[in-house]
């Protein structure tokens, strides 16, 4: 039988659709920088110093912060970021 | 199917159209109804995708309902399994089945409860993580970043042992009946033995199981995870033959759980973790209400019990989830 030898597929069936990095840009002059802070434990202490050292050097930040580390930032949080920003620093982990 | 990466490291099944067909057969929904959305792609996911990798992980068919609640559990935002899976901590779901079902299709409530042995057990948790892997796009190295994991994570799934004993179980305790047939998640570490061998009161019993409890995923973190009590037969006797209730059995072990922060502050004893020192002074609880989940389960002989360590609870972590099981 060759029914045998056909097999289902256990996947989703969808192809990750590829992304590419966005430009970087060639230095930060009057960009807005977004500081995504994920609720872990000491993230703000090292985006504080960050936004310190950004400010210094006259550069716009605008701070952001996940509700919890635990479960992905929400939809409007993101689009904020997106449309508010043109980069971003996010503090991963403590 | 390995070099696809469509598998958990073991072999499996082979899911032939024959195979999925007859395991199709296990439940009364159709093939095509979509069920869950499975973390972290959010993939929209049908009975038939769900028959396809419980074939690959050796279940029968009449297994399949449970596979499919159990995926209604864990799907969804209060379990938070996209988190589960993200997380350094070394943690998965952990499954306990109650009701008949339990028994009609054979699973191990008794000997070696926690480990090999028993299909259904064995396969059920299997099935859900390759429809994680294989569905949701959440396999190791990927999405899951746990720095150690655990072997619970290759499937981790049980049945309580729930006619021999005077208490309520585990589904009951969640607010099911005992005809109801309830699978519950919740997310934990690997299992832990605590050997109590001379106690022969529940006053000196609890106190050994409490004392254990109080060191699960760290003796200096309170309140904010959950864990599971396995508690065997022979212990479980202790408290049944003193007349103590599973209600005063869960109070009292909670009034010994309580923590003097003063030990757990950070630095505290030469540890730098620990509580912020704001918190000095204090009596917390080891678990918050209900934090402490407790079944009966294990081989008649042998004076141990085991205990799982949980994760973050509540709302920014996970949640205990329960679903009836749909047949």
């Amino acid at each position: 039988m060759t029914n045998e030898k056909v097999l289902l597929d256990p996947t989703s069936e969808t192809a990750p659709s590829e992304r590419s990095l966005s430009e970087r840009p060639e230095n930060m002059d009057g960009l807005t920088v977004g500081l995504l802070d994920i609720s872990k434990g000491r993230g703000d202490i090292f985006l504080n110093r960050l936004e310190e050292k950004l400010s210094d050097t006259g550069i716009k930040v605008l701070r952001f912060k996940k509700p919890t580390f635990t479960k992905p930032a929400p939809v409007d949080l993101r689009h904020e970021i997106a449309t508010k920003c043109d980069a971003v620093i996010e503090a991963l982990a403590d | 199917m390995f070099e696809r990466s469509w598998t958990d490291g073991l072999p499996v099944v082979p899911p032939t159209t024959e195979r999925v067909r007859k395991m199709l057969a296990g439940t009364s929904r159709s093939a095509d109804e979509i069920v869950v959305s499975v973390p972290p792609n959010l993939i929209e996911c049908s009975v038939e995708k769900i028959a396809i990798n419980a074939v690959m992980a050796g279940c029968k068919p009449e297994f399949l309902p449970v596979v499919i609640s159990a995926l209604e559990t864990i799907c969804t935002e209060e379990f938070n399994m996209h988190g589960v899976l993200a997380t350094t901590m070394s943690v998965g779901p952990i499954f306990v089945v109650n009701g008949p079902i339990a028994r009609d299709i054979g699973m191990n409530s008794g000997i070696n409860v926690l480990g090999h042995g028993n299909r259904a057990n064995s396969t059920i948790g299997r099935a859900v993580q390759l429809v994680i892997n294989n569905v949701g796009g959440g396999g190791p190295g990927g999405v899951d970043r746990s720095t150690l994991g655990h072997m619970g994570k290759q499937g981790f799934c049980f049945s309580e042992n729930e006619l021999s004993s005077p208490w309520s179980s585990l589904a009951e305790n969640r607010g099911y009946n005992s005809s109801q047939n309830v699978i519950t998640a919740f997310t934990g570490e690997g299992p832990r033995l605590v050997m109590d061998q001379k106690s022969r009161t529940p006053e000196s019993l609890i106190r050994t199981l409490a004392e254990h409890l109080i060191s699960t995923v760290s003796s200096r973190i309170v309140v904010g995870m959950d864990a599971m009590l396995v508690l065997s037969p022979e212990h479980s006797a202790r408290f049944h033959e003193a007349g103590w209730s599973k209600e005063r059995f869960l109070e009292e072990i909670a009034a010994i759980m309580m923590i003097d922060t003063d030990n757990i502050i950070a630095g505290s004893g030469g540890i730098e973790e620990g509580l912020p020192a704001e918190m000095k002074g204090m009596s917390l609880p080891k678990f918050r209400p209900d934090g402490l989940l407790l079944v009966q389960a294990g081989g008649p002989a042998g004076l141990f019990s085991a205990i799982i360590g949980g994760w973050l609870n509540g709302p920014p972590g996970s949640e205990p989830t329960s679903k009836e099981i749909l047949l």
